[in-house]
């Protein structure tokens, strides 16, 4: 559950003077570097699951967002993002959960899509704000082969947040990111 | 029994319905038809006691005198549970099961498309937060009642006999308290009044698509989940999620 790509930062900035207000750009981009427990090839942030960097009473405070109400990596997420900024220089960090505006997959930033794709998932398809009960099936994309000629083995996969999908194609399984 | 403010027993009556329809589907771990239905089964349970967790913060908070969700969860005995009976129901075989899902689905679909409008806003957050993922259990509970309606010869007599198990204890999704109504008149939670005949509606929908008979709707008796006079079943259920912490107060790991 440890960030990833941290030992740089900690080796340049144990010497340096504790973290100010003025450092917020930085503790963005520290932040870019913290991983999603569950699916490793994205950030918090590429997922959207950052939703405001900002100071008050003299220490750093990060809002994050539940992607699916029950999800079991909520809070080593919390964990992952105070010891990336202690890591880095932030003498106190404070991460606050807020359920509102719920998270969507809109979300996801271009950059995270495109490193999902790459890691084999295949990202959320079209618009969550659009769909609705009665919606068609969402057109998938198989992640290898790129085909558009896929079907759903199960509305759930590994985790909550994705589906199980077979490529008819190539033939591979692959997981969908649900689009919510 | 505990009786708290109107507020707090709505807020209860979400959470506590959430919490013991996921512990029932926990039951199905290790034993489930298919893996897939397997994966199905726990992420839908790890959906809803997600909820449970953000209603019984919420309640923790309302209460006010120190407790918490996992007091609540761990350490009430049943008279003041608030879950509706149908989610305390043993699980039977996999079209009980389904059915369960399904009507309870049907349920709270329809109460938190209209919670989100509540005026109080954590019940308008967690019930915009919950319906993404309810959208999803409805969606995939309705398409199991179809398959095993319409199914085999067999699958159908199952889904007949699992209408005839627990028909009774739909009473429940469709009569609000007075304390109910009072709170949507205060405007604090969302007007859910139409619920009761958007469920029948909805219900009514899938069973003729399934071609199952829909029985004429269910006259309340002795049971009232609101006054925490439930089945016999939920006391053997909250033995086994409690015992650990009944057991040894405050374990952690
Ligand atoms: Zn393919």
């Amino acid at each position: 559950m440890r960030p990833g790509n941290l030992e740089g930062l900690i080796a340049t900035d144990q010497e340096s003077a504790p973290k100010t207000d003025k450092d917020l750009p930085f503790a963005r981009q520290v932040l870019a570097d913290v991983m999603d427990p569950e699916v490793p090839a994205v950030s918090v942030v590429d997922l959207g699951i950052v939703r405001d960097i900002g100071w008050q009473d003299g220490h750093i405070r990060v809002l994050i967002t539940p992607t699916y109400s029950g999800c079991p990596a909520t809070e080593a997420i919390e964990e992952a993002i105070r010891d990336a900024l202690i890591a880095a220089g932030f003498v106190q960090a404070e991460v606050i959960q807020r359920l509102d505006p719920a998270w969507t997959t809109d979300w996801i930033t271009d950059e995270g899509r495109e490193k999902l794709r790459a890691y084999g998932i295949s990202p959320p398809s079209g618009s969550a704000s659009k769909r609705s009960l009665t919606s068609e099936p969402p057109v998938v994309l198989c992640p290898i082969c790129n085909s558009d000629h896929t079907e759903r083995v199960s509305e759930f996969g590994s985790t909550a947040c994705k589906a199980l999908y077979r490529c008819c194609d190539c033939l591979e399984p692959f997981d969908y990111f649900k689009c919510i | 029994m505990q009786k708290y403010d109107d507020l707090t027993e709505f807020v209860l009556r979400m959470g506590d319905s959430a919490l013991i329809q996921a512990q029932r589907l926990c039951e199905w771990t290790g034993k489930a038809p298919a893996l897939e239905e397997e994966l199905a089964l726990m992420n839908v349970g790890l959906d809803l006691v997600g909820q449970a967790r953000n209603w019984l913060d919420y309640a923790a908070e309302l209460i006010g005198d120190g407790t918490d969700a996992d007091a609540l969860a761990y350490r009430r005995d049943e008279r003041n549970y608030r879950n509706v009976l149908m989610v305390e129901q043993p699980n039977g075989d996999f079209a009980v099961t389904m059915l369960k899902q399904f009507l309870y689905d049907v349920w709270q679909f329809h109460m938190l498309s209209k919670l989100r409008e509540s005026k109080d806003d954590r019940v308008a957050a967690i019930a915009t937060k919950s319906l993404k993922e309810v959208t999803y259990h409805l969606r995939r509970s309705s398409d199991w009642i179809k398959r095993l309606g319409d199914g085999t010869e067999e699958s159908h007599q199952r889904m007949v006999k699992a209408i005839d198990d627990v028909w009774r204890f739909t009473y429940d999704f469709l009569q609000l308290t007075e304390q109910e109504n009072a709170l949507i008149d205060s405007q604090v939670i969302g007007d859910v009044r139409d619920v009761a005949a958007q469920w029948q509606t909805k219900v009514n929908a899938v069973f003729v698509a399934s071609t199952l008979t829909v029985p004429k709707p269910a006259e309340p008796f002795y049971l009232n989940s609101r006054e925490g006079v439930h089945s016999e079943c939920l006391g053997a259920l909250l033995a086994e999620m409690q015992y650990l912490q009944r057991a040894h107060p405050n374990a952690s790991w």
